[in-house]
């Protein structure tokens, strides 16, 4: 099981920008290295992280091998009401995760 | 198409594909953004894309992309890209985003195989495209060491 971390304010007022931060444990094997044994290691990496606020996507994220290995990915929304965040990682060996965050918007 | 342009353009792939573990080409790179794009040539501006210029460790290279607006109705970024070029492959990722996220703007770590060109690139509301290019030069590149004993 993976250890992700989410970075994000637990309270906001209304309409404020916030910033998120969200850190998964991944190794992003690019499938082009060489093993112990001379052999190429098998691709294994996250092709997929999605953001949904209260059920409605707000960011998503195609990664590729070129994205270093435990994905760390920061971008932002706007604080619309209170409600949970939900965080969804998927990828090659039918690799999936997902994490809640509760959100608390208080009146501007 | 004359029919010597379709061989010498078969040709062509074969030898890409022989050679696709070692690096892309720049002309991937073009293709890749094409894709991305639908065939638009992207303008100059806007992007803000910061990145080191001396790289010490390819591994990991802190990036960040922030795209000029308001990020409200036609104005909005929906998309950013980022490419680059001489990595096996010359996507890096692809960021949705929309009316939705209050800033353009994104940040992640990624892998550089070895000195090259990056490029970023904002698809807006309206279809436009805008791009920002920078060179870098890494000392340590990503990719090359074997798995650790």
């Amino acid at each position: 099981m993976a250890r992700a971390l989410i970075h994000m304010p637990a309270t906001a007022r209304r309409g404020e920008v916030i910033e998120i931060r969200a850190l998964i444990g991944h190794p992003m094997e690019t499938g082009y290295r060489p093993g112990a044994d001379g052999r190429i290691v098998p691709r294994d990496i996250i092709r997929s992280f999605v953001c949904r606020y209260n059920g409605e996507q707000v960011f998503g994220a195609e990664l590729h091998q070129a994205i270093s290995a435990n994905p760390y990915i920061a971008f932002f929304t706007i604080a619309t009401e209170s409600g949970t965040l939900e965080f969804t990682w998927e990828g090659d060996n039918r690799f999936a995760h997902s994490e809640k965050m509760t959100l608390t918007v208080s009146a501007a | 198409m004359k029919r010597r342009d379709v061989l010498a353009a078969g040709a062509g792939l074969a030898l890409l594909a022989l050679a696709r573990p070692a690096s892309a080409t720049p002309e991937e790179m073009a293709a890749a953004i094409k894709v991305f794009t639908g065939g638009v040539t992207p303008k100059e501006g806007k992007v803000k894309f910061d990145i080191a210029q001396l790289i010490d460790n390819g591994n990991a290279v802190p990036v960040t992309v922030a795209v000029e607006s308001e990020q409200r109705g036609a104005d909005h970024v929906a998309a950013i890209a980022i490419f680059n070029e001489k990595n096996p492959q010359t996507d890096v990722a692809v960021f949705t985003l929309g009316p939705r996220a209050g800033k353009a703007e994104v940040s992640t770590r990624i892998r550089l195989a070895t000195s090259q060109r990056l490029i970023a690139i904002a698809r807006m509301g309206d279809g436009s495209y805008w791009s920002k290019s920078v060179d870098v030069i890494v000392t340590l590149a990503a990719c090359i060491e074997g798995e650790a004993p």
